[in-house]
C-alpha cells in the first residue's frame, strides 16, 4: 500500500491521513512544541489553528525553532 | 585592478582616495568584479553596529575589520571569561577580566588601523537601543538571549534599519537578514519563549566552530548588503546542522498580523523582557 507523503523540514515522510498539525507534532515527538513556529506550505500556521489544519498529500511543513546565540558565557 | 604610480601617490576614485597600501590591502576584494573599487569604497563608508562581542560578534568583527568597514560599533557589558575563549576568537588568554569591547577594539585596530571603532560598555536595553542603532547603517545581532534579540528586532524595525539575525545552539545555527518590509524576527517567532524554556549556549553548550560558521555568514551578508551583491537572506531562514553539514533555507513570509511590522502594529515602544536568572548572574 502506498502511503501519502508530506514534506517535513524538506524531508519526505509517509503519513496516515487524516492528520492535523497538532497530531503531526505529537507523532514526530517535537521537542518543546509550545516553543515552535510552524509553517504549512510556506504560510505560518497560528497555534490556535493547529487542530483544524488537515494535512494533504504533498504538503510542506516546516518547524522553526528558537536558537540563542553567542555573547554570554 | 587599479594601478598606483608611486608610493606617495594615491589612487583617485570618485569619492575616496585609495592609498597604495589600501589598494594592496583590499586587492582581493577589488579584483572581484562584483566588488571592485566602487564596492570597496561602499564598504569603507559603511557603519555597522555589532551587538555582543561574543561567539558571533567575534568572527563578525574580525571579518568586517579585515574587509575595511569604515566604522564598527560594538555593544557589550561583559568582561572576558576563560570559558569564552573556546569560541570567542577575538579575545585572547591575556584578555581575561578585560571588558569585551576593549579587547575587541584592540584586535580590530591591530588587524586594520583604518577602521574606526566605537565601543558601548553597556547592555542594550529599551533606554538606549534606538539612540545607539540610529547612528549605524546595518546591525548585526550577536547576542545570546531572546529578550535582546527581540529588542534588536523591534528597534531596527522602528528605526527602519536592516539587520542580520544569528542564533546558535549545540551543533546548529540559524540566520536571516531583515530589510525594511521583509520578514522580521517577530514574523517568525511572535514573542520570546518563557524564561528558561529554551536553553542558551551557556546552559546547553555549543561547538566553538559553529559560532565561526554562523558569524562568517552574518559578516558575508553585511558585506553583500553594502555592495549590493547577490541575494540577501531576506524572507528566508537559513538553518544548518553541523553534525550532518546539511544546510537549508526555509522560505518565510512577512506576516501581515506581525505585532511590530504588520499592517496594524500593536507594539509602539521597546520592551525589556525578563531574562533567565541563570543568564543574569553571568553579567
Amino acid at each position: 500500500m502506498i502511503m501519502p507523503k508530506i514534506y517535513v523540514n524538506g524531508d519526505a515522510q509517509e503519513v496516515s491521513l487524516p492528520l492535523n498539525v497538532s497530531e503531526l507534532i505529537k507523532q514526530l515527538l517535537v521537542e518543546n512544541p509550545e516553543m515552535v513556529s510552524v509553517q504549512v506550505n510556506e504560510e505560518f500556521a497560528e497555534r490556535e489553528d493547529w487542530e483544524s489544519i488537515q494535512l494533504k498529500e504533498g504538503d510542506k511543513v516546516d518547524f522553526l525553532y528558537f536558537m540563542g546565540g553567542g555573547c554570554l558565557r | 585592478m587599479p594601478k598606483v604610480k608611486g608610493k606617495s601617490e594615491k589612487f583617485a576614485t570618485a569619492m575616496i582616495d585609495f592609498t597604495e597600501e589600501q589598494v594592496q590591502r583590499y586587492s582581493r576584494h577589488i579584483l572581484l568584479q562584483d566588488v571592485g573599487v566602487e564596492g570597496q569604497e561602499k564598504i569603507m563608508n559603511a557603519r555597522v553596529l555589532v551587538v555582543g562581542a561574543g561567539g558571533l560578534g567575534a568572527p563578525v568583527s574580525l571579518y568586517l575589520a579585515a574587509a575595511g568597514i569604515g566604522t564598527i560599533g560594538i555593544v557589550d557589558a561583559d568582561v572576558v571569561d576563560l570559558s569564552n575563549l573556546q569560541r570567542q576568537v577575538i579575545h585572547f588568554t591575556k584578555d581575561v577580566g578585560v571588558p569585551k569591547v576593549k579587547s575587541a577594539e584592540e584586535k580590530i585596530k591591530a588587524i586594520n588601523p583604518d577602521v574606526k571603532v566605537e565601543t558601548y560598555y553597556e547592555f542594550l536595553d529599551s533606554s538606549n537601543a534606538l539612540d545607539i542603532i540610529k547612528e549605524y547603517d546595518f546591525v548585526v545581532d550577536g547576542t545570546d538571549n531572546f529578550p535582546v534579540k527581540f529588542l534588536i528586532n523591534d528597534a531596527c524595525v522602528m528605526a527602519g534599519k536592516p539587520f542580520s539575525h544569528g542564533g546558535i545552539l549545540r551543533f546548529n545555527g540559524q540566520t536571516f537578514t531583515h530589510l525594511p518590509g521583509t520578514a522580521c524576527y517577530r514574523c517568525m517567532f511572535k514573542e520570546p519563549p518563557p524564561v528558561g524554556a529554551v536553553p542558551t549556549c551557556s546552559q546547553a553548550g555549543v561547538l566553538g566552530a559553529i559560532a565561526g560558521m554562523l558569524g562568517t555568514i552574518q559578516a558575508a551578508e553585511t558585506l553583500k548588503y553594502f555592495t549590493g551583491i547577490g541575494e540577501l537572506l531576506t524572507n528566508r531562514l537559513l538553518t544548518f546542522d553541523a553534525k550532518t553539514m546539511q544546510f537549508r533555507t526555509v522560505p518565510v513570509k512577512h506576516r501581515d498580523t506581525c505585532a511590530i511590522c504588520g499592517t496594524n502594529p500593536t507594539i509602539d515602544h521597546l520592551i525589556d523582557y525578563e531574562q533567565a536568572a541563570c543568564d543574569l548572574k553571568n553579567h
